[in-house]
């Protein structure tokens, strides 16, 4: 049941990815594109998720836990640090490269274009390389407080 | 190439998006994060972290099969970049959207609902980002 629940909750992120024009890439560069040809259509997108969820989460958090869970998992992390900013600047640069973000790129994936499988891979390598390097990083700050 | 201005469907399409965030939050208690569940869904470390990602991933890709079952047409996807940009755009998403712990929904959407105060730094971030990107790559490199 459990797994159902969030199938049916893919398939309706996914079509909404659809609907929205998210999914096509001409479309969400044209919103970032003030000073060409620009669509300013992704605003609304933002304006309909946020206003859902905004509500919809206070409605389901009146609840003592959620359906098929025993709590409510909230990011335990709360710092604004170097990471946070230097990962979401990277991502936008990305982003504003080739006009996929991960949430998009998925529900696009499932038309088989080439072109998208392209960069699903492209985005799974760079997600594996920055696990590396976190770990890395990691291991010698370890290593560096043993020294200390 | 200019894309038509659809105020409606994509508020309508919002909606769509921020009704999946609140029924992942109120049916398993978890953030709708495009970024956790593609990484959780490679690199899973235990197999019941693993599942309900797989599921989750399993109901985006066939969303546009049935927007081809009942309108007959697959959802307009135009790629106005070359493959090589594709790719390295794609490198830099993963690794960011790792590091940043998050992307367009978790941080965008989900994030910004929640008022975190992580997503609030990190959604002006990248929208700036993307769009000074954009700016050179279209009208001061003019590729």
């Amino acid at each position: 049941m459990k797994f159902l629940f969030a199938i049916v909750t893919g398939i309706i992120f996914g079509l909404g990815i659809t609907l929205s024009g998210m999914i096509n890439p001409a479309k969400v560069l044209n919103f970032f594109d003030l000073a060409g040809s620009w669509d300013p259509s992704l605003a609304f997108v933002m304006g309909g998720a946020v206003v859902m969820t905004f509500f919809g989460y206070r409605l389901v958090w009146r609840r003592a836990k959620p359906l098929f869970s025993s709590r409510f998992h909230h990011p335990s992390s709360s710092a604004v640090d170097k990471r946070l900013i230097i990962g979401s600047a990277l991502f936008g640069i990305g982003w504003g490269l080739a006009g996929f973000c991960p949430g998009a790129a998925l529900p696009a994936l499932g038309t088989g274009r080439w072109d998208v499988v392209l960069f699903v891979f492209a985005m799974v390598v760079g997600m594996g390389l920055a696990r590396v390097l976190e770990r890395w990083l990691n291991a010698s700050r370890l290593i560096e407080t043993a020294d200390s | 190439m200019v894309t038509e201005f659809t105020p409606w469907a994509s508020f309508g399409g919002g909606l769509l998006i921020g009704l999946a965030a609140v029924l992942l939050m109120a049916g398993l208690g978890r953030i709708f994060g495009a970024t956790g569940i593609v990484s959780g869904f490679v690199f899973a470390d235990s197999r019941e972290e693993f599942a309900w990602r797989a599921a989750l991933v399993v109901g985006m890709l066939i969303a546009p099969a049935l927007v081809f079952l009942t309108r007959g047409q697959w959802p307009t996807i135009d790629v106005p970049v070359s493959p090589l940009l594709l790719v390295v755009g794609g490198l830099i998403v993963g690794i960011g959207t790792s590091l940043g712990s998050g992307c367009t929904s978790g941080h965008g959407v989900c994030g910004l609902s929640r008022l975190s105060g992580r997503s609030l730094v990190a959604v002006p971030v990248f929208m700036t980002t993307a769009a000074v990107t954009v700016y050179i790559s279209r009208h001061v490199l003019g590729a």
